[in-house]
């Protein structure tokens, strides 16, 4: 079908790296590595989720590793000062939320630029987590925090059920809720949106406030794995995420993607760099690789966009 | 005669099977200014496309200054002297009006050193013998639209244009830059360049034009001497055709009244002081000229210009229409104008636009439910004849027809008490013509008021009960279906009393 090409290009591209990993690098397909790759992208793919929604209404967040950063350090202040860690997550969520909404509500009633907005907050508190932190990392944290207190087991299953559980809840929400209409509706064409009774700009800013609280929650669930939070965390994290997105389908410029794409990105994402290195490319070729990546999906969606211009355009000019 | 300086002959030219053109004569002398006048879809465009090289014709030949020119193109007709000014100016917003000025006229290697004080000292010159004073440094986007126009023509001076086309260039002019306009005209006349006028302004034609030609269905009717003729013969030739039963009105007997408007003005939207009342089961037509205040009459009753003063009353009872959410749910469905903008959206299903705008009706307990959501499309899909193989692709697959007819399905599912439809037929080929104005009676007979905005003199005497004529923001008198005539709504659009 038309609708899923670009999930099948990448679902296949996943199957090849799989069926050459089998081959060449059996070592590839331990327990050990597979659930090490699963929890660390995780958080990616949570982030990736929001991500989903900012670039479907026709926008971009390139702070979201800053959020992650400001968010697990928070997590980790809170947690020591007595709060058990799901408050402390509750707390992380908040501030992520906060964040987003300040970026929401520049671009969707100030009418700024995403870019330009999430660019200037990206650099902006990310100097100032920076100063406030004095770049030292949150550590001494209390016991009841890492792994949440409970078992890594236990609480590696946690994170993936919480990140499951989101995928599934927002993948089901954006077919089946009417917000997820206006989301789709917002992003593909905002005028027609208008006209059907959407607020186009509440919409916009609910996104981003919903991007920020699930980097919070990312947050936490990353800084959980280790015995202290490093306020350097998520640099090129928007990076990450942004090509997760686009290579899962979701076109840059909104109104369409799903996160069935979307998560595939993620898994083609996550697999690629451990991949490589399992294969014996240097980690140099990690980067250009992931670049080649994106390239190559935006330019088929540019392509297939053009296509369809095209055909428009020949309509409009027959019955001009 | 050795001062023709052009000469088109017999030009004919078709669009998908549609005759745009059929043997159009036209004729321009050095000197002269030559009115092309014609209804909507007559014709003039076609034709100045063809001149301009932007259409090749199907038959018939071009003559420039007694030269006949076997294959027009853009790059030919601008080196032969041909320039055309739109009522859209076409300059580049972020470059000085210097810049581009000269990127009209100079050429050489892109990498050519650019002398920028002598493109200054150019512009201006060009801008004085345009009759403006515009600093030549500023930024296009900063100027008024009558200046981008006077930087239009300072354009084709300067490429020393023997043949300029101004298409609708007052449009957006205030009387007095007419008037400046027109002694820019005179002026041009006087350099010997030739005029092509094209307006629907009849005063102005008076004032202006030497020469008139009155296209028609894509023939030419006639070409006579201004002082020849009178308004009222224009106002015959130009529309002159019999409505016969190509529309499919029925009598219908209209019920209550739905809607009705009471000394309405929204400032914001330069509506004023609007009356009027819709009942059930009626079509009211709302004719007026291109910038007479129609889309921001529907725009404001729908809530997106929200009403400042004066009294929307819907089943008698008076209420506040301050955005398009409140006008849906009050039963007040809107289908726009622009259909790529603001109407079906393109990349969504079928399905998925036609319950956009009732989402609470195809959900239970706030979620959508897919199936009775395909139902209803499927419903539309089958009561509109929107030709599709599934309700599941996408809408911007589909013919422009159908993508009107998607729209319209939008706002059907509401279930509506009034439906407004801004040209519901524009750019919609001939067939499916027909099944909207066929299915607007239905909708009218099964009790639905209708307020069709269209911009097509025949359609709204064919399909409305009544006809509110607009002009500069006011309804200037409402005709009834046995009084209406193209005359009578063509006076009233351009301001005349009824």
């Amino acid at each position: 079908m038309n609708r899923f090409r670009a999930e099948i290009s990448v679902a296949f591209a996943i199957a090849v790296l799989l069926i050459v990993l089998v081959f060449l690098a059996p070592g590839f397909f331990t327990r050990e590595n597979l659930s090490d790759l699963v929890l660390a992208n995780m958080p990616v793919l949570i982030v990736a989720l929001g991500m989903t929604l900012v670039i479907l209404t026709g926008h971009i967040d390139i702070s979201v590793g800053t959020t992650f950063a400001i968010c697990g350090v928070a997590a980790g202040e809170f947690a020591k000062m007595g709060l058990p860690a799901w408050g402390a997550g509750l707390v992380a969520c908040a501030i992520g939320a906060m964040l987003g909404a300040i970026n929401g509500a520049l671009v969707a009633y100030l009418r700024i630029p995403s870019i330009v907005v999430t660019l200037a907050a990206m650099v902006a508190f990310r100097d100032a987590l920076r100063w406030i932190t004095q770049g030292a990392w949150v550590q001494d944290l209390p016991a009841n925090f890492q792994w949440l207190g409970t078992t890594q087991a236990a609480s590696n299953a946690i994170t993936f059920a919480v990140a499951g559980a989101l995928a599934i809840g927002i993948g089901w929400g954006l077919r089946n809720l009417p917000a997820g209409r206006s989301v789709y509706a917002t992003g593909s064409n905002e005028n027609a949106a208008r006209l059907v009774g959407i607020d186009s700009a509440r919409v916009t800013f609910c996104v981003f406030a919903f991007t920020g609280a699930l980097t919070g929650c990312a947050a936490l669930l990353n800084s959980i794995r280790f015995n202290q939070v490093p306020s350097n965390a998520g640099i090129g994290m928007e990076m990450k995420v942004i090509t997760a997105v686009v290579v899962g389908g979701t076109a840059i410029t909104g109104g369409r993607g799903s996160i069935q794409g979307t998560l595939l990105g993620v898994v083609l994402l996550g697999i690629i760099s451990p991949a490589l290195t399992f294969l014996g490319f240097s980690a140099y070729w990690e980067r250009a690789i992931q670049g080649l990546i994106i390239l190559s999906a935006v330019g088929f969606d540019a392509v297939r966009s053009r296509f369809g211009a095209r055909l428009r355009g020949d309509f409009a000019e027959r019955t001009a | 005669m050795s001062d023709l300086i052009l000469e088109a002959a017999s030009m004919s030219k078709s669009f998908a099977g549609v005759k745009a053109l059929r043997a159009v004569s036209f004729e321009l002398r050095a000197g002269e200014v030559h009115a092309l006048i014609g209804e909507n879809g007559a014709g003039k465009s076609t034709l100045i496309k063809i001149i301009t090289g932007a259409v090749t014709p199907d038959a018939g030949t071009i003559k420039v200054r007694g030269e006949q020119v076997p294959r027009m193109d853009p790059r030919l007709s601008k080196s032969l002297g041909i320039a055309a000014i739109y009522q859209q100016p076409s300059l580049f917003p972020h470059l000085t009006v210097a810049e581009n000025i000269a990127l009209a006229l100079e050429s050489g290697s892109a990498w050519r050193t650019l002398d920028w004080k002598a493109r200054s000292r150019r512009a201006s010159e060009l801008l004085t013998r345009a009759g403006a004073s515009i600093d030549p440094e500023k930024l296009v986007a900063t100027l008024s639209m009558p200046e981008q126009q006077l930087v239009e023509i300072a354009k084709a001076i300067g490429a020393d244009a023997r043949i300029v086309i101004m298409d609708e260039p007052t449009a957006s002019l205030t009387e007095r830059e007419v008037e400046s306009l027109f002694q820019v005209i005179a002026r041009l006349r006087s350099d010997g360049v030739g005029v092509i006028y094209i307006s629907h302004r009849l005063e102005e034609i008076a004032a202006v034009a030497d020469r008139v030609t009155v296209l028609r269905d894509g023939e030419t009717i006639a070409t006579k001497r201004m002082d020849e003729v009178d308004r009222t013969e224009l106002i015959r030739m130009m529309v002159g055709r019999e409505l016969g039963s190509v529309f499919p009105k029925r009598e219908i007997t209209a019920g209550d009244t739905v809607l009705e408007l009471r000394n309405v003005s929204s400032r914001a939207a330069g509506v004023y002081h609007v009356s009027l009342s819709v009942r059930k089961g009626e079509i009211l037509g709302i004719a007026g000229l291109v910038g007479s205040g129609r889309t921001q009459l529907a725009e404001t009753i729908f809530g997106l210009t929200p009403a400042d003063s004066g009294e929307i009353r819907l089943r008698g009872e008076s209420i506040v229409i301050d955005s398009p959410s409140v006008a849906i749910r009050r039963g007040i469905g809107y289908v726009p104008e622009d259909r790529p903008r603001h109407g079906a959206i393109l990349e969504m299903s079928i399905a998925a636009n036609t319950s956009l705008a009732s989402l609470r009706k195809v959900a239970s307990h706030g979620l959508i439910d897919r199936s009775r959501e395909r139902g209803l499309a499927q419903s539309f899909v089958k009561q509109l004849r929107i030709k599709t193989p599934s309700v599941e692709i996408e809408t911007g697959a589909l013919s422009g027809g159908n993508q009107q007819k998607v729209a319209l399905a939008r706002w059907l599912a509401v279930d509506p008490a009034v439906l407004i439809l801004d040209e519901p037929t524009q750019g919609v080929d001939v067939g499916s013509k027909a099944e909207i104005h066929s299915l607007m009676a239905d909708l009218a007979e099964q009790g639905l008021a209708i307020v069709m905005i269209s911009s097509e003199l025949p359609e709204l005497l064919g399909m409305s009960d009544r006809i509110a004529v607009m002009h500069a923001g006011t309804i200037r008198g409402t005709l009834d279906r046995k009084d209406a005539t193209q005359q009578a709504i063509l006076s009233l659009a351009l301001g005349h009393a009824a």
